[in-house]
């Protein structure tokens, strides 16, 4: 069977979600090999095999942090061409996508981003993709070259399938671009101990409704009781209630989680597109009027500042 | 000294008009106004910056690559400020995908001369977000993309770039590539003087063959990539609205308790 290229997207050997997903993808159109790059690499190995990893290929140098993307790309190429794979697989994060997009120019292929699912067909894989904020989905191939293909969280349930998963060292060389762009400093994010926005189940969001950075901890205990990641507007994140890494939309994060709480948040297309793909939408928002209604399977016209409390409290007491 | 900056901006259907698909699949861009991309004024506006903050002579040109009506994004940019303008325009340019879009760019850009190419972070069409970093591999300049903050002092461009898990501090010598997000600050609105100076900017027009470029390594046809459908997406069933009575929050638990998300 044909093999498949799944970059790895982990911190210091901790495999995050999407790649997990990538790997149930990727045994739709063949036998996945990972490819590991950077700190703790090695340790990577035993959840890979444990979903499907037929190998896992690792590499670690000081070039993966002290430059940008590009030591990441003469990696991955380095494996594509130990390999030959059928296709290659990554997951859509900003980086991700970057890393495909330079490794599709250098080995001559197309390449699709952001894809929502994906199946074998008869001209190689076929990439389902969601346009225009969510508003159509198309299907797409690649047609020169072997498909690279970024791949959305939430795209694919994991799915357990022991494989070998048997660790090999790659062997890389960097080529003189990899020392263009020096990492000067690095500031890692805090962690709030709730889920990665883009992984969560289940998100919360607030939005210009809830009127200043102090009544966001309303939103939050809600977000805790559902065990939900919490999310924000573009509106309340530049007016600093919220940082920027919470920003769901266009240009924030994009989610597709089983359920979307968007409160005080009116559904600017902008917003709609990063959210719209969500299974079950739910808002909140004293508007009746607000475009965020179309979207919603449950709505509440209403104030957040009493709605959101009880909706807490109701949760607590059913859960205790 | 001198600092030749080209920016890329893009011509998109309008986010908040009706977009749809022709019938090869192709985005339809006659029956909804056209703009430039609101992400590529975040890189006019940069590239404006860097103009204004620098001691060297500096030249910003914008450049596009699209169909005839891409000239008012040409328009909106110079209005903004920038210097001169290259349209890329060519009937076989239809259907084009980001590896072609990137061939003719990256030529455009090698033909036009540069010592910066700064760009937005995404179109508001395509949403790729990874032509800045194709361009730059074609180009063979570092990628300092993604970047909140850009300076660029004495041959070295530094940002600051907030990833996922770290926001980073970068630094490259030019030549070199920036892409600029939305959190680099807001894009001034051309005023009225700047619109009527725009009118006397010179704006190029240079074709496929031009750049030499073949036809068939663009277009439709020359597409390293194929969509087979585009379907527009069944409208939701609408849902169930409740208007808060005093119980709306119990309401929505009860709700979500039917849905087992409690
Ligand atoms: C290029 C570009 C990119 C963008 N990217 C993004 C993006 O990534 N994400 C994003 O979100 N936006 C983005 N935007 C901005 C977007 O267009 C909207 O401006 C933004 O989403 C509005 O945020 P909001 O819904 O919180 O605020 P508003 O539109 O002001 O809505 C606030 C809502 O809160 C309701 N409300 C007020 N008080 C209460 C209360 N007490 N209880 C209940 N409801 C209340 C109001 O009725 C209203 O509907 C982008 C815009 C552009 C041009
Ligand atoms: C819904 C949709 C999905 C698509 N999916 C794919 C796909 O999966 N694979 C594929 O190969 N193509 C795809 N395309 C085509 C692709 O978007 C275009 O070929 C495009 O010109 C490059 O992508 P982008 O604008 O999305 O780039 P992005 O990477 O999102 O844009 C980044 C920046 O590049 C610059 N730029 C982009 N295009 C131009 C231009 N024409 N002129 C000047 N500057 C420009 C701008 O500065 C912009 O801010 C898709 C198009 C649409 C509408």
């Amino acid at each position: 069977m044909a093999e498949v290229l799944v970059y790895v997207d982990h911190v210091d050997g901790a495999v995050r979600k999407p790649t997990l997903e990538l790997l149930t993808l990727a045994r739709r159109i063949g036998e996945p090999v990972a490819v590991a790059l950077g700190a703790g690499a090695d340790a990577t190995a035993a959840v890979l095999a444990e979903h499907g990893a037929v190998k896992v290929l690792t590499a670690d140098a000081p070039e993966f942090t002290e430059y940008l993307v590009v030591p990441k790309v003469d990696a991955l190429q380095a494996a594509y061409e130990a390999v030959s794979p059928a296709a290659v697989l990554v997951p859509s994060s900003a980086e991700g996508k970057e890393i495909a997009a330079r490794l599709a120019v250098r080995i001559g292929s197309g390449i699709i981003t952001d894809a929502v699912d994906l199946e074998a067909g008869d001209e190689g894989p076929v990439a389902t993709q969601s346009a225009f904020a969510a508003s159509f989905t198309t299907k797409s191939r690649v047609s020169k070259g072997t498909p690279v293909i970024t791949v959305k969280p939430n795209s694919a349930a994991v799915e357990a399938a022991p494989a070998a998963g048997a660790v090999e060292a790659l062997a890389v060389t960097f080529g003189t671009l990899a020392t263009g762009t020096k990492v000067t400093g690095r500031t890692p994010r805090e962690s709030t101990g709730r889920p990665e926005l883009t992984e969560a189940a289940i998100v919360v969001s607030g939005g210009r409704g809830v009127n200043g950075a102090e009544n966001f901890g309303i939103i939050e205990e809600l977000a805790d009781s559902l065990g939900a990641a919490v999310g924000a507007s573009r509106a309340a994140v530049d007016a600093g209630w919220y940082p920027h890494t919470n920003q769901v939309g266009q240009t924030g994060k994009s989610v597709s989680p089983q359920l979307y709480i968007a409160s005080g948040i009116s559904g600017a297309i902008q917003h709609r597109a990063g959210m719209q793909t969500s299974k079950t939408i739910v808002a909140i928002n004293k508007d009746a009027e607000a475009p965020i209604f179309d979207l919603v399977d449950y709505g509440v016209v209403g104030d957040l500042f009493t709605v959101v409390p009880q909706l807490t409290a109701e949760i607590k007491a059913r859960q205790s | 000294m001198s600092l030749r900056i080209v920016v890329c901006v893009k011509y998109v259907p309008d986010a908040t008009g009706d977009r749809q698909f022709t019938e090869d699949l192709t985005v339809n861009r006659d029956d909804v106004d056209g703009l430039l991309s609101e992400l590529d004024e975040y890189a006019v506006e940069q590239a404006l910056q860097i103009s204004e903050n620098s001691d060297d002579d500096v030249e910003i040109t914008v450049l596009t690559v699209g169909p005839e009506d891409a000239k008012d994004a040409l328009r909106k940019a110079l209005s903004m400020g920038a210097d001169k303008a290259v349209h890329v325009e060519d009937d076989d340019l239809h259907g084009t995908d980001v590896m072609g879009t990137s061939l003719v760019l990256a030529k455009a850009i090698e033909k036009a001369g540069y010592d910066l190419v700064v760009t937005g972070m995404a179109s508001t069409d395509g949403t790729m977000g990874v032509l800045p970093a194709i361009l730059a591999e074609r180009l063979g300049v570092p990628q300092v993309t993604l970047l909140s903050e850009v300076k660029v002092e004495g041959g070295t461009v530094t940002g600051r770039r907030d990833g996922d898990t770290a926001s980073e501090q970068l630094e490259a010598s030019l030549p070199a590539l920036v892409s600029v997000t939305d959190q680099s600050g807001e894009a001034r609105y051309p005023s009225f003087k700047g619109i009527m100076a725009a009118k006397k900017k010179p704006v190029e027009s240079w074709d496929l063959e031009d750049l030499e470029i073949e036809a068939d390594e663009v277009g439709l046809e020359g597409s390293w990539t194929a969509v087979d459908s585009a379907a527009q997406r069944p409208a939701r069933t609408a849902g169930t609205i409740v208007k808060d009575e005093g119980e709306g929050g119990k309401q929505l638990a009860e709700f979500l308790a039917g849905q087992k998300f409690i």
